[in-house]
């Protein structure tokens, strides 16, 4: 069941153009799946109306938190990223279909560029039910951004799989896209999630197609409703056009035109 | 125990707060967050005679206190809400009321008349004011005659209330308004969305994938508000109220300005809940200024 809920922020860690909110709910929290998001309104900022649409980093159930990790985009996300520790924050939460649990066997690439490796770290934990880091079936992590500083909190990564790098200047791992990696031609990989900009979400499915690799993409469309009522956020998919917010945010290649 | 129940010619709403057509999906998006038995009634989303795509993305702008959108009417057709949508929300303990479009007046016509044939559904909206869409929609709602054609056609075929839904974008509201009246409405609400249009100015290009949208949320309600005026003033029949509002003291803004009910739009987007909060919050007004009926606020601005 979605909910309205007040958090509070318990803790923060800010990056260059990025922060890292923990935030504490005053109810427990309703189940969240790997790859649901997030509405979060922003308050005190005149250029920010509509709730701001987040991916979930992390899910602590027992403290009844979770981890939104925002990059400052625009003014909304600014306002959010600029919050300190005890502010309130309101938020409508889980929203989306999240991404599809692997099977047992399945060797697992998960694709992550810039702020898009948000919710790649809680959907590999939920890999196994006890949340255990899970190398050994086969987590890969390979995570892409403009520099060094785009790619943070690779620890949390690293505790869950397996992690590989690139940059477009090369400050850090392989230098180039995500699709440029070594990897893709020593690995055997048979399902792949990609949560990213839009042009490495296509760069990504076109490999996963040649390769005929199975494979899922998380969409960030613009939103304003967040529930599949205002039909802004369409992505014209070969059912038609489809609410991202509702239908998605996560979709399988073989649903989408491109 | 204030008394909360309007009556519209034919049409009993427990209070006043209806959310409005686009902004509420089918009623079913929002079940988590309001109960929506304590709703005077829902409006749905925009319905034609045939599945429309809507237009293409990107459909919305965020905007100073508001957004523009240019969905288009994306729905699947008058079938499709008669077979799978209906029986699902028939049985909602409030009036579900359709919001009815078309491209040209058979295709009004044989919507409405399907819509007539459904035991639970109480009402239309008759939508002659959709900036949206290339034919049909606003092109009826701008003018006397073609607000006049559509409402007569449709008065034929369809015989619970109805609702015309009027466009701002018009030099004279109250004389389309009139219009409406004379050609069979039961009641008039106001207003669908403001035409507007954002740029991108680093890239130069169109923010909206059809340059123009309809303007909404809470920038759009003293227009909205002077609209209402404006018409309750005008016409003899109902006057449902919407633009806007986003609290309980918005919407008793608008009945004092002549509004017999009100719709909550794209508030709804930022406070899933805030139609069932507006509905208590209109009782607690009511009881804090010694107000036992809240038709007694309908018209009741001070002058």
């Amino acid at each position: 069941m979605k909910q309205i809920i007040d958090f509070v922020i318990v803790e923060k860690q800010s990056f260059s153009r990025a922060a890292l909110l923990k935030l504490k709910s005053s109810t427990p929290l309703p189940d969240i799946w790997g790859g649901q998001f997030v509405n979060v309104r922003v308050d005190g900022c005149d250029k920010a109306y509509l709730r701001r649409p987040i991916s979930v980093h992390d899910v602590d159930y027992p403290n009844n938190t979770i981890d939104l990790l925002i990059q400052e985009k625009h003014e909304g996300t600014k306002t959010l990223c600029a919050l300190s520790v005890g502010a309130r924050v309101n938020i409508v939460l889980p929203l989306g279909n999240g991404f599809t649990m692997p099977e047992e066997n399945d060797n697992v690439l998960l694709v992550g560029g810039g702020i898009g490796i948000a919710p790649l770290l809680y959907f590999a934990k939920t890999f196994r039910k006890d949340a255990r880091p899970c190398v050994s079936t086969g987590v890969h992590f390979l995570l892409g951004g403009r520099t060094r500083d785009d790619l943070m909190l690779l620890d949390r990564f690293r505790a869950v799989g397996d992690v590989f790098v690139t940059t477009n200047d090369g400050s850090m791992g392989e230098k180039g896209f995500v699709t440029d990696h070594s990897l893709w031609n020593t690995m055997e990989i048979n399902k792949i999630y990609a949560c990213g900009p839009m042009p490495m979400m296509k760069a990504v499915a076109k490999k996963a197609r040649e390769r005929g690799i199975w494979c899922e993409v998380s969409l960030e469309n613009q939103m304003a409703c967040g529930i599949g009522a205002c039909l802004c956020c369409v992505e014209n998919t070969k059912e038609g056009n489809l609410c991202v917010c509702k239908e998605g945010p996560v979709f399988n290649i073989e649903r989408l035109l491109w | 125990m204030v008394k909360t129940e309007i009556k519209l010619k034919g049409l009993t709403l427990k209070n006043p707060v209806m959310t409005a057509s686009g902004t509420f999906g089918y009623g079913e998006e929002y079940a988590d967050f309001v109960d929506l038995s304590e709703l005077g009634g829902i409006i749905v989303k925009g319905t034609t005679l045939h599945h429309r795509e809507g237009n293409p993305y990107p459909r919305m702008a965020e905007t100073p206190m508001g957004m523009l959108n240019c969905v288009g009417l994306q729905n699947k057709g008058v079938d499709y809400f008669i077979n799978t949508i209906y029986p699902r929300i028939r049985h909602f303990e409030t009036n579900v009321i359709v919001n009815v479009s078309g491209s040209n007046i058979d295709d009004y016509v044989t919507a409405a008349a399907r819509m007539d044939a459904l035991d639970d559904i109480p009402a239309i909206e008759l939508n002659v004011s959709c900036p949206n869409v290339k034919q049909g929609g606003m092109a009826f709602g701008v003018t006397c005659s073609g607000i006049e054609q559509v409402v007569k056609a449709v008065r034929d075929v369809y015989h619970k209330h109805m609702i015309v839904k009027l466009s701002p974008n018009v030099t004279n509201i109250a004389e389309i308004a009139l219009a409406a009246e004379a050609a069979g409405a039961d009641s008039v609400s106001l207003i669908n969305t403001l035409l507007g249009m954002a740029i991108d100015a680093e890239t130069r290009k169109p923010v909206l994938s059809m340059v123009t949208g309809g303007l909404s949320g809470a920038c759009v309600k003293p227009v909205a508000l002077r609209m209402v005026w404006q018409v309750a003033k005008a016409v003899k029949i109902p006057v449902i109220g919407l633009g806007g509002i986003s609290s309980a003291t918005d919407a008793v803004e608008f009945l004092l300005a002549g509004a017999s009910a009100i719709q909550i739009g794209t508030a709804n987007f930022i406070d899933p809940s805030i139609s069932g909060k507006v509905a208590k919050g209109i009782v607690d007004y009511c009881e804090r200024q010694g107000v036992k009926d809240v038709n007694e606020l309908v018209g009741g601005m001070i002058l």
